[in-house]
């Protein structure tokens, strides 16, 4: 049974500011960046009016941002932090260290374009640009879905199959900028659905079990050199556990359901009008409530359209995306990343790929949009199924990569 | 290297797996530093700043541990007494 719960007049990133006060949260550093800087001021707030126990550290770049996270997860603490764009650029090195090292950190990542020309709008370049670097990636579609999420990803990340961490996305403006009506759970019964950060058991020779923290009183070493003859089994090791978390992102969401009333989809993929569909379309983000309008108002003069937002992104959910598309004739990939130099953008290339060894298989093309935070408006969501009816029609792809509403 | 474990038997995140101290990093060395103890006034200035911690007080006698110096010889250069001298291995 869901709780009760209050409505909020919230944007994304107060959401994402909400949600890290509920989850017991023990640490966050950030350093602001347009647009993800209030959910720093948001939760600065709540650490100067007392609302929460959180030791909250300011910091001089985003480098150290996650860098003290690490620092502080390392000893046990769950631990939080936001950026965006160049933000996540000049963590890179970072990035790459905290999910090596399976420290289950949360961040929220405010998409926005990456310079240059230095632009504050929203497209998924940044988060796209990491998608390899081993965090699990959950692209929200609305305020009330950020809430949500942050207070999965806590869960997800720490459970002891998985211990990685994850970062959710939010659109830059369309999200984060953008009032909405946002239910808020109780505080007791977020805390008891998150509880605390519980540090996973190792075992070494010289210790038994103990707790996989740095301590003193039983001493580990993180972070030390791996050459050619260890480094390829820890990367093997990361790749079980993205594998591992595909059952716990299903599971969170339906656990989630019973407290909250809200899910989405399973947890990786939300579809709707699939069901009889000739055609559909794959989108990341908050462009999918607008795709589903114009779905809607196709679907009411009978066309057989549908679309499937892709929640998860890392792991990939490949079989789920071809159980739900199967029977549909052609697919258009919404893609709101460049693919300079590529044969498409990463969401198109994926499902391409997870078709591959079907016999059966859809033809598919990709849509890239909304660079810069260039407005996708339905007339251009239209324009994208008028040319998948032509596709349908001719059997044919001419292009495989079209640019939509760049201008000529 | 001796038998090579597989993805499975290691401690994930790259944790060792051996106590640092099992790997004695003294061999890394060129020059060695040697204590005349004649010289030395016990004021643990070597000691201060060993960035290894290699340089041992036993509340009595200063001295060296070899299984970790790297004779990077900041101790010789700092000792006001110049009781350290840098020998080649």
């Amino acid at each position: 049974m869901a709780v009760k719960q209050i409505v909020m007049g919230l944007n994304g990133d107060e959401a994402v500011a909400w949600a890290v006060k509920q989850s017991n949260v023990d640490f966050v550093a950030a350093y602001p960046i347009t647009p993800q800087t209030l959910i720093v001021e948001r939760f600065s707030e709540f650490v100067a009016n007392g609302e929460v126990k959180t030791e909250f550290v300011t910091v001089e770049s985003e480098h150290s941002a996650l860098s003290a996270c690490i620092g502080a997860a390392v000893v046990g603490a769950r631990a939080f932090t936001a950026t965006a764009a160049n933000g996540l650029a000049l963590m890179w090195e970072i990035v790459y260290i905290a999910s090596s090292l399976r420290l289950p950190i949360v961040m929220a990542i405010v998409n926005r374009a990456l310079s240059g020309p230095i632009c504050i709008h929203c497209d998924h370049g940044d988060s796209m640009g990491c998608r390899d670097s081993g965090w699990i990636q959950m692209y929200c579609e609305d305020s009330q879905e950020v809430y949500d999420t942050v207070i999965q990803a806590f869960r997800i990340g720490e459970h002891p199959d998985v211990q990685l961490p994850v970062m959710v996305m939010l659109d830059g403006f369309v999200l984060s900028h953008t009032l909405q009506n946002v239910s808020i759970l109780p505080d007791e019964v977020v805390s008891e659905f998150v509880g605390y950060r519980k540090p996973i058991e190792i075992e070494v020779p010289y210790l038994g079990k103990v707790p996989m923290i740095l301590d003193p009183d039983n001493p580990l070493t993180f972070g030390p050199l791996d050459l050619y003859d260890y480094y390829y089994e820890h990367k093997m090791q990361q790749h079980d556990a993205m594998e591992k978390a595909r059952p716990v992102i299903k599971q969170i969401n339906e656990e989630y359901y019973k407290i909250s009333g809200r899910k989405y989809g399973d947890g990786f993929i939300d579809c709707y009008g699939l069901e009889d569909a000739d055609i559909a379309t794959i989108v990341l983000g908050s462009t999918a409530g607008t795709v589903r309008s114009v779905v809607k108002k196709l679907r009411s003069k009978g066309l057989k359209v549908g679309v499937l937002r892709l929640r998860t992104f890392r792991p990939f959910p490949a079989k789920e995306i071809v159980e739900a598309l199967k029977d549909v004739k052609v697919i258009g990939v919404l893609d709101r990343c460049g693919p300079f130099g590529g044969f498409g953008a990463p969401v198109f290339l994926e499902t391409r790929a997870a078709f591959y060894d079907e016999t059966k298989r859809p033809l598919i093309v990709n849509y890239v949009y909304g660079l810069g935070g260039r407005d996708m408006h339905p007339a251009l969501i239209k324009e994208v199924y008028d040319d998948l009816f032509k596709i349908l029609e001719t059997k044919r792809i001419e292009k495989p990569v079209k640019f939509i509403g760049v201008r000529e | 290297m001796s038998e090579l474990k597989g993805w499975r038997e290691v401690p994930i995140a790259g944790i060792c797996w051996k106590l640092s101290t099992e790997f004695k990093t003294g061999d890394w060395r060129t020059f060695k530093p040697v204590i005349d103890q004649n010289k030395c006034v016990k004021c643990l200035t070597c000691w201060i700043y060993c960035p290894d911690e290699a340089v041992e007080w036993d509340g009595e006698k200063v001295t060296i541990n070899y299984d970790f110096c790297k004779g990077c010889g900041i101790c010789a250069n700092e000792c006001p007494v110049k009781a350290i001298e840098m020998v080649l291995e």
